[in-house]
């Protein structure tokens, strides 16, 4: 009995627990990348014990990928060094690690995966207890094979109705954050449900599980089905055995109506600020970014490309598509997405975290303003702290590159 | 007594340290970039054992362990606030940075202002002599702490 992460982690353990309390468990997978891992190889080696499985240590090169500078460029020496004496058995640089950890089916219903990135509660989306931790947590992860964990209470967000034309999971995921707050989930686990998340794909429930964090949620999860099952037909690297809630008590429930909601934006300085995008319509922005592991994979680029088709971005704009992972970009590129881009006078940059932490491919100067499709908007993210980040879906984002200005996408079609 | 560096609520680990100073394992450089944004006037003027203040939700955002790394290397004895982001909190436990939660005292105190601080009993004592008191921490938490971190806690197979 219990919420989806007290099913799990008690299916893990082999007894029933509770929310609240401190359990001792064993990962299916530990993830760093390159950003995370250098402080993490520090603390493994001085905890001077072997890894506890290599095939289960998953190292990711995305965030500042190829390196930009000399700095980025001797850590990520030093994790290859690593990884050939430790014979780690995973090692990826297609794209970002959450987006490559899914597709490359390591995340599976009911698993616990740990990672050095605090966007690992995405692994949520396909009913997996995905959570973010920090580099000496994981070197602990890398040498045991177990973490300690609080098991968490859990909010529960009741998405009815459905998406209105141009509304997106990505709307969705902002509204959640506008409702309960950047802490409103601290500590919590969030559980999604409801007709409009039923009816949602994978890249759509990725979206949702990605911001979890944004309200200081655990990890976010949604119920597996047969829309996971399809998704991992062929790809899941071992079986699996669904998990879900068997009379849950949440410690809230959050019921908001999908039908209702309008394009949104996430103002400075951080994503519970919340404006509809047809009351920021005056404000003219520098630069564009569709991306990141909360909106960069097949179907929002596909939604920017219907957009920008037959239209030129605005000269007082610049515009950066970073494909969430090189399957992405092939397919994008198979569908002409990339040639619309690159038409329409945008940049696209090689998969990867792109500028969404201000390192490369798009920093932005003293008082530039960005409208992005990432996750977070805090002061310095992307650049100078006096820059201006909005958050917005992939139309809206794509809408704006064209005027100059924050646009609804209604307004252009 | 330990000067007071108040910062207010939800300050996000890219404002503690932004990700563009990540780039390096080194203590000193990251105590270097503490606040290097938000306040600049901190890196250059904190002294060992002083104390910083903070509102709700301190540390929200990254799991950058370079956050309370850049903070402990910049000598402050210990950080209280109203409440921590949960992976920030991890991260300072697993360090043995002191983060300690404490309702009242934000309202309390002024930045530049001064409080003695016992770490061993949680008491906080301003100028004025008011008295706070930190909320203890959760045993096995406290176990973590008392073991001087993580990686002797696992050394000595209590993992
Ligand atoms: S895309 Fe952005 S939020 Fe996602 S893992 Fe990379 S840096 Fe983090």
């Amino acid at each position: 009995m219990g919420t989806m992460s007290e099913e799990i982690l008690s299916r893990k353990l082999g007894r029933e627990v509770r929310a609240g309390e401190i359990v001792i468990v064993p990962v299916d997978y530990v993830m760093a990348h390159d950003q995370t891992a250098p402080l993490a190889i520090e603390s493994f080696r001085r905890l001077g014990m072997p890894l506890f499985d290599p095939q289960r240590t998953i190292i990711v090169f995305d965030h500042i990928i190829p390196a930009a500078t000399v700095q980025a460029a001797t850590l990520q020496r030093g994790i290859r060094n690593w990884m050939s004496e430790e014979r780690v058995g995973n090692f990826l640089q297609e794209g970002i690690c959450h987006q490559v950890l899914v597709e490359r089916g390591f995340v599976t219903p009911g698993a616990v995966v740990v990672g050095a990135d605090s966007h690992t509660c995405t692994y949520g989306a396909l009913g997996a207890f995905g959570t973010g931790m920090g580099s000496t947590d994981i070197a602990v992860a890398l040498a045991t094979g177990k973490t300690w964990l609080r098991v968490p209470e859990t909010i529960r967000f009741e998405l009815s109705g459905q998406l209105g034309p141009h509304v997106y999971a990505k709307d969705l995921a902002l509204a959640m954050c506008g409702a309960i707050g950047v802490d409103g989930a601290n500590y919590h686990a969030v559980e999604y449900g409801g007709s409009a998340v039923r009816a949602m794909s994978i890249s759509e429930r990725m979206t949702l599980a990605n911001m979890a964090i944004e309200m200081g949620g655990k990890t976010g999860l949604v119920e597996p089905d047969e829309v996971v099952d399809e998704y991992l037909a062929g790809r899941a690297r071992e079986e699996y055995e669904p998990v879900l809630p068997r009379n849950p008590r949440y410690s809230r429930v959050v019921e908001i109506d999908a039908s209702s909601l309008e394009p949104m934006v996430a103002l400075p300085p951080d994503p519970e600020h919340l404006a509809p995008a047809h009351e920021l319509q005056d404000l003219p922005i520098d630069q564009v970014f569709i991306g990141t592991c909360t909106n960069g994979r097949l179907d929002d680029l596909e939604i920017a490309a219907s957009v920008l088709r037959g239209h030129t971005i605005s000269p007082r704009t610049r515009m950066v598509v970073t494909p969430a992972s090189r399957q992405v970009l092939l397919s994008a590129m198979e569908r002409g997405y990339i040639q619309t881009f690159v038409e329409a006078g945008a940049t696209v940059t090689n998969p990867g975290c792109g500028p969404c932490i201000g390192r490369h491919q798009g920093v932005l100067a003293a008082g530039e303003r960005a409208v992005t499709t990432q996750n977070r908007n805090f002061p310095g993210r992307m650049g100078d702290p006096t820059a201006e980040i909005y958050l917005a879906s992939p139309a809206t984002a794509a809408a704006s590159a064209i005027t100059g200005y924050i646009t609804d996408p209604r307004r252009l079609s | 007594m330990s000067r007071i560096w108040k910062v207010g609520d939800n300050i996000s680990t890219d404002e503690i340290i932004p990700g563009r100073y990540n780039v390096t394992t080194d203590r000193e450089q990251l105590a270097k970039a503490a606040f290097i944004e938000y306040r600049p006037d901190y890196a250059p003027n904190v002294r060992p054992g002083d104390v910083v203040v903070a509102g709700r939700n301190f540390g929200m955002g990254s799991s950058r362990e370079h956050a309370p790394i850049s903070l402990q290397a910049s000598g402050i004895q210990a950080i209280v606030a109203r409440s921590f982001a949960r992976i920030f909190y991890r991260n300072a436990i697993n360090i043995g940075l002191p983060i300690l939660v404490c309702d009242e005292l934000h309202g309390a105190v002024e930045d530049g202002g001064a409080l003695h601080l016992a770490l061993a009993s949680g008491r906080i004592e301003l100028t004025d002599g008011r008295v706070f008191h930190v909320e203890p921490l959760p045993e096995f938490v406290l176990q973590i702490v008392q073991a001087g971190g993580i990686i002797p806690f696992v050394q000595a197979g209590r993992l």
